[in-house]
């Protein structure tokens, strides 16, 4: 009985992961293909999602529109390039790595980089500050 | 003196960054599509089943394209002003009817009021993706070349009217021969 009750809800499970957009995918291959395409691709209308999760009404035309332009056998580039030209750069979870991403890209480690240099400088400080007083507390019984 | 005033100073400024990024609206995406030529498409016309609406029909002058849905609240909000701008003579403003059904976008436009020259019917919203619309409303800005001037996106105010689509509207015109 339990084993029928979790079979049923696994069968569920699984349904509930594809009933977004049942498309024909003629094998796994080209599914996961897809899955890992929508994944990286940010909807725009609802932008903390990527197209993958997203329901909103253009996510759901996005993902056909990129179903169909795999079946035109069309490359992940091609596909990407193509909702780039129309959407920016904004769309693409990964963005690419130019001038203008610079700040995305390098930002984050120029801010630790003056964080560790600062800590660095801020040890050495009281590292030659400290002998004098740590010689003190050694020579406590 | 230093230890004091660097991270009070470092503090003070990521506050201003993060101030200003309180002004920015992330809803607003930059269009790739501004000085480019507006993309290619052949759409039926809303009220004449047999006429098309395309890059071909519209050439020869500049023209707004307002993007709309009778699904769209904001598109009602912003409907006087286009109603305004297009009555203003200024230029010719083009529905692109977007997502919709043709049935209640008829009807939307008889309880509102119709101010489009043409409105192309974009049900299945491919041009709407080709535009790199994201949400109706949207305006965009053709010059007679075809090429997209300028892009707004959201329900459109007389000030942007003023600011943004009039200047650049004047230009275009002084421009043409």
């Amino acid at each position: 009985m339990i084993r029928m009750l979790l079979a049923s809800l696994l069968l569920l499970l699984s349904c509930s992961a594809v009933a977004i957009d049942p498309l024909p995918f003629k094998d796994e291959v080209e599914q996961v293909r897809f899955q890992r395409l929508v994944a990286e691709l940010r909807c725009t209308v609802c932008q903390n999602q990527n197209l993958a999760d997203s329901n909103a009404e253009l996510a759901k035309d996005l993902r056909s529109k990129v179903f169909e332009m795999m079946q035109e056998g069309r490359s992940d580039d091609q596909i990407k390039q193509f909702l780039v030209e129309r959407y920016g750069v904004f769309v693409l979870y990964d963005p690419p790595v130019k001038p203008s991403t610079w700040a995305l890209w390098f930002g984050p480690a120029l801010v630790v980089l003056i964080g560790a240099i600062y800590i660095v400088a801020s040890i050495r400080r009281r590292a030659r500050a400290l002998p004098a007083d740590a010689a003190g507390i050694e020579d406590q019984p | 003196m230093w230890r004091f005033l660097l991270p009070l100073g470092l503090a003070a400024a990521l506050g201003v960054l993060l101030f200003a990024g309180l002004g920015i609206d992330p809803k607003l995406i930059p269009s790739p599509l501004i000085d480019k030529p507006a993309p290619v498409f052949d759409l039926p016309e809303l009220n004449q089943p047999d006429a098309r609406v395309s890059n071909g029909t519209l050439a020869g002058a500049p023209y707004v394209l307002n993007v709309w849905a009778s699904w769209c609240p904001s598109c009602v909000q912003e409907h006087p002003v286009i109603e305004e701008f297009a009555r203003s003579g200024k230029v010719r403003v083009v529905g692109l009817n977007w997502k919709d059904e043709p049935a209640d976008a008829k009807r939307w436009l008889a309880q509102f009021g119709n101010p489009y020259t043409d409105i192309a019917v974009d049900q299945s919203g491919r041009t709407g993706i080709d535009f790199g619309v994201y949400g109706a409303p949207e305006t965009f800005l053709v010059d007679a070349q075809g090429v997209i001037r300028y892009k707004h996106v959201g329900a459109i105010t007389p000030e942007v009217i003023a600011r943004e689509f009039e200047p650049r509207l004047a230009q275009m015109q002084g421009a043409a021969p």
